[in-house]
């Protein structure tokens, strides 16, 4: 297996940011055949916020230009960049505009997922307009990839409850706001991915890109898909299967049998692990090692990008972070899960969340 | 001033000690309730202040990056705070949050937004032990 550290990465970055770090998610697949190895870069939730006309929260803007920049840098490049969804933060015209336009200044070809900042003023008619559909799937040396639009809630709530889109975009932004609905991908969509897994060998590895966890960690905050398990049982046949979403601004991995879990951070905020939310219930998973506790004085801190390399269909997912040593993720074949190469046992004081 | 006189102003002032205590020691169940409500009050004003746009400049609202204002750590304060190289309150680091990422200005610490701000914050965090200090 192959691996990149942050120097090599950012060879090119030369002068201009020395001293500098970068925000950036890269995920590596690597195969028995390491010919058939590759890289991707994975950028989430920019949340890009308008003020007024062309005004635009700054902080955010930072977060994903600074992102864009550091993907530019990597060397080898990554086959593609992935974005996990959120561009918009109250789902404009203008703050998707904004946001896609600073995206542009990627050099690769991007994948889009949909997320709920991009859905509900609107049901995603302005994203869908600009990217496409928000379901689909394609096939990347011998991988097979699905991209799911799990945001999706109750018909009910949808369509039934709010005088506004507006309305019902400012519920569903506020991550607390009690009167939300928690996420689902829905029977729709559950029926077209049994679907187009029909066609794919049981050996086949397959990777699913979702803005939601398919998984259940904590509902009061959506760090939650409903339907997760109904999902995950599509999943089952395969040897090994990959989850990738963004949603938690946060680093989370995890294995579910034949599944590994992985999250991606921000550009945009870090968001608190939720145990730090004392009067609930939650699920994070065991195995993860959570990030540092951000310190509010440094704006990027605990923001980032990670990329991700894909060795025989596991993934190691690398994370940049501007303040932080960096953290790497990596398949352990002794144990069969996704594990912290440098944390996994010596867990340091700032990764203790409460 | 005569002896005579001192006794009766003495007299007098234990005459109304007596009856303030009778009465301060005496509140009652609509006492309470108010009290409550009041408090409550205060923590309903904290919600809307902390997820209010117009708190800063930007829109950037206190619960964007504080759902149910967890890591915010109301039990921890005073702490020293290596930014700003001093023991600091929870009062000045939310004073920070709305001067940075809100874009904001300070809030007076007796203006009732601030109050305001700490009743919902102490709220959300209740049943947790005080941790002065902690970090």
């Amino acid at each position: 297996m192959k691996s990149f550290n942050r120097r090599d990465l950012l060879k090119g970055a030369g002068v201009m940011l020395a001293g500098a770090t970068l925000p950036v998610s890269l995920i590596e697949m690597a195969f028995a055949d390491s010919s058939r190895n590759f890289t991707f870069a994975y950028i989430s939730d920019s949340h890009i916020q308008q003020i007024k006309g062309n005004r635009f929260v700054r902080n955010w803007d930072r977060g994903l230009i600074r992102a864009v920049a550091e993907a530019n840098l990597m060397s080898p490049r990554p086959d593609f960049i992935f974005y996990g969804g959120d561009i918009a933060q109250l789902g404009k015209k203008a703050e998707i505009d904004h946001g896609l336009e600073i995206l542009s200044g990627l050099r690769d070809k991007v994948y889009y997922v949909m997320g709920e900042h991009d859905y509900y003023l609107d049901l995603g008619e302005y994203w869908r307009s600009q990217l496409g559909p928000d379901h689909y799937s394609f096939d990347h040396k011998g991988m097979h990839f699905v991209v799911l639009n799990s945001i999706l809630t109750y018909d009910d709530w949808t369509h039934n409850r709010w005088a506004s889109g507006e309305e019902r975009m400012g519920v569903m932004a506020g991550l607390d706001d009690h009167r939300g609905s928690p996420f689902m991908v829905g029977a729709k969509q559950r029926q077209w991915l049994q679907k187009d897994l029909a066609k794919v060998d049981i050996n086949t590895p397959v990777t699913i890109f979702s803005h939601s966890p398919l998984q259940k960690i904590f509902r009061n905050w959506n760090f939650w898909t409903e339907d997760a398990e109904q999902i995950q049982a599509l999943l089952k046949p395969f040897r090994k299967v990959n989850v990738f979403y963004g949603h938690v601004h946060q680093i989370q991995y995890n294995q579910i049998g034949n599944i590994s879990f992985h999250a991606a951070m921000a550009t945009a905020w870090p968001w608190p692990y939720p145990q730090s939310n004392a009067r609930a219930e939650s699920y994070l998973p065991k195995l993860t090692v959570p990030m540092n506790r951000a310190d509010p004085f440094f704006e990027r801190d605990a923001t980032g990008w990670q990329y991700i390399d894909i060795h025989s269909g596991n993934a190691t997912m690398h994370f940049s972070l501007p303040d932080n040593a960096p953290r790497t993720v990596a398949f352990n074949p002794a144990t069969g899960r996704p594990e912290d190469v440098t944390y996994q046992k010596h867990r340091i004081p700032p990764q203790f969340h409460y | 001033m005569g002896i005579k006189t001192v006794s009766m102003v003495v007299l007098a002032a234990a005459a109304l000690f007596a009856t303030t205590t009778l009465q301060a020691d005496e509140f009652t169940r609509a006492d309470l309730d108010l009290w409550q409500s009041q408090y409550q009050a205060a923590v309903k004003k904290g919600r809307q202040v902390f997820t209010d746009p117009g708190l800063g400049t930007n829109g950037v609202v206190c619960a964007q990056c504080h759902p149910n204002a967890a890591n915010t750590h109301p039990e921890t304060y005073p702490k020293f705070q290596k930014q700003l190289g001093k023991v600091a309150t929870m009062a000045e680091m939310i004073n920070f949050c709305i001067m940075n990422p809100l874009e904001g200005k300070p809030l007076a610490l007796d203006d009732p937004r601030m109050i305001a701000i700490q009743a919902y914050i102490t709220e959300e965090r209740r049943g947790v032990p005080l941790a002065p200090g902690k970090h």
